[in-house]
């Protein structure tokens, strides 16, 4: 694997091996030593167009563990705050050695330009881009549902049978889109429920279920995950729906709605939460809540990513 | 290309049953006894003398595995592989004698890489080394201190262990090299 740069190209069995591996970077974040040597010598850039505190810790954690050196390299306050263009930006760190670039852009489609241009021949890795993919986050919620479902025992399965349901804001999510491709690729069933102005105008092309009302789906799909994005506060003033009252009693998941989900479902959200509008405490600290989990896995998967883009022979990855 | 049988699975399993009487005289009896494998195949090795050194001694000796991929020094010369596990017996290894156990020894550098994956996981007493094939061509320092068999090769042969439980049959052959 020489980038990740989207889910919909990944195939599954590239999307398990990634998964089996994280599981044993999983292991080492419960030894003493939780460090592995396998990235000594090779330079990881965090470059970050957008802010995102938690993605960032993220990989730098990943990187720090496998022994990268870690370059963070956030766009405010920087040369690209004077005007530099990608092009350039990446030319720098090219010149400055860099084997991996974690990049975040509000641009949708970025690191595919970073990957595609051969300005770098950095392995790039997708952190966000614009309202199109965010993988590594798709593949940190697989890794979960894949643990709570299987234990033990999930090295080499899928998610075959699983039903997910998707809820909130589909428009602007990049990590609902990542997970519709990916979640499906492992043989998951999705569904996503959302307000129709919430709703990208060719959703078709994700593949997945359309649902309007959150209640009727549940009784519906009966989930064995519900997934919680984000509302964006900052997109509240945009009229998508009338105020915040009305999003979490029609969309969120408040303590009535949580009694009324299958026994068994996971409730899941990739943080951070804004509790009593798409989440209710009652789901939200619930032990059939993975959102602490979540923000764990992310390092291992990350790892995962790092090692399997950065650490072999790229001449002849594909 | 020709190849030959070395060893049959009746010499395998002869060759683990002596390994295992002589880890116990070395070791003077069962204590403080882990024996690790190296996947794939030393795994399947690690279980069967663990499985051995229990019967003779009647005293339970843990098993476990230690992958090595993420310390090995080719990654870069190689397409990325995928990692396996790692087990560790619920005891761990901090003052164990802990016996490795692979399948072929061959350039030595899996075991350097083992060494340093053992120095992550604990604090061993001691660590011995248990193979089932040497065949020489040493790059390190390094030494088994339990052979199964010494195969003298060329560098242009390619040794196949075969071990049910990952293969369908069970042997150790030869093949290339210079032909004969």
């Amino acid at each position: 694997m020489k980038h990740l740069l989207s889910t919909a190209d990944l195939g599954r069995d590239d999307a398990l091996r990634i998964l089996d591996v994280a599981e044993d970077m999983a292991d080492v974040s419960t030894r003493q030593v939780k460090k592995l040597p396998t990235l000594r010598g090779t330079t990881v850039v965090n470059l970050f167009y957008e802010d995102s505190t938690r993605t960032r810790i993220s990989f730098e954690a990943a990187a720090k563990r496998l022994s990268a050196d870690v370059i963070n390299f956030a766009a405010k306050g920087s040369s690209v705050s004077k005007g530099e263009s990608l092009k350039d930006t990446a030319q720098t760190l090219a010149a400055m050695g860099a084997d991996g670039i974690v990049i975040r852009h509000p641009a949708s489609g970025a690191p595919r330009v970073l990957a595609d241009s051969g300005w770098v021949d950095a392995g790039i890795v997708n952190a966000g881009d614009g309202t199109h993919e965010h993988p590594t986050q798709a593949l940190l919620d697989a890794f979960t549902m894949r643990r709570r479902v299987h234990g033990d025992a999930s090295r080499g399965r899928d998610l075959d049978g699983l039903e997910v349901l998707i809820v909130g804001d589909i428009l602007h999510s990049r990590v609902a889109r990542s997970n519709a491709w990916l979640l499906r690729t492992l043989g998951a069933h999705v569904t996503v429920v959302a307000p129709p102005t919430l709703l990208p105008v060719d959703v078709s092309r994700l593949g997945v279920d359309v649902h309007y009302d959150l209640d009727e789906a549940i009784a519906r799909v009966q989930p064995d995950v519900v997934m919680m994005l984000r509302i964006q506060q900052e997109r509240m003033a945009e009229a998508f729906f009338p105020n915040a009252r009305e999003y979490a009693r029609s969309w969120g998941l408040g303590a009535a709605r949580f009694r009324s989900l299958p026994h068994a479902a996971l409730v899941m959200h990739p943080g951070p939460m804004n509790r009593g509008l798409e989440i209710g405490d009652d789901a939200a600290d619930s032990p059939r809540s993975t959102v602490r989990e979540q923000v764990g896995n992310g390092v291992a998967v990350r790892m995962a990513v790092l090692y399997l883009t950065l650490a072999g022979d790229r001449e002849d990855s594909l | 290309m020709s190849t030959r049988t070395v060893l049959s699975q009746a010499d395998i399993t002869r060759a683990l049953t002596r390994i295992s009487h002589e880890v116990l005289e070395s070791n003077r009896g069962p204590d403080g006894l882990v024996v690790l494998g190296i996947p794939t195949r030393g795994v399947v090795l690690a279980e069967r003398i663990g499985a051995q050194l229990s019967s003779i001694s009647g005293v339970a000796v843990p098993t476990g595995s230690v992958d090595v991929t993420m310390y090995r020094d080719d990654l870069r010369r190689n397409p990325t592989r995928a990692s396996q596990p790692t087990r560790l017996p619920d005891g761990g290894i901090d003052g164990a004698t802990v016996v490795l156990v692979d399948d072929v020894l061959y350039s030595g550098r899996t075991i350097r890489a083992a060494l340093d994956a053992l120095s992550a996981l604990g604090r061993p007493r001691a660590v011995r080394l248990a193979v089932l094939v040497d065949r020489g061509h040493r790059e390190l320092p390094i030494r088994a201190d339990f052979v199964g068999k010494n195969l003298p090769t060329s560098a242009a042969e390619r040794i196949f262990v075969r071990l049910h439980g990952v293969d369908d049959d069970e042997l150790v052959a030869i093949e290339g090299g210079a032909d004969s």
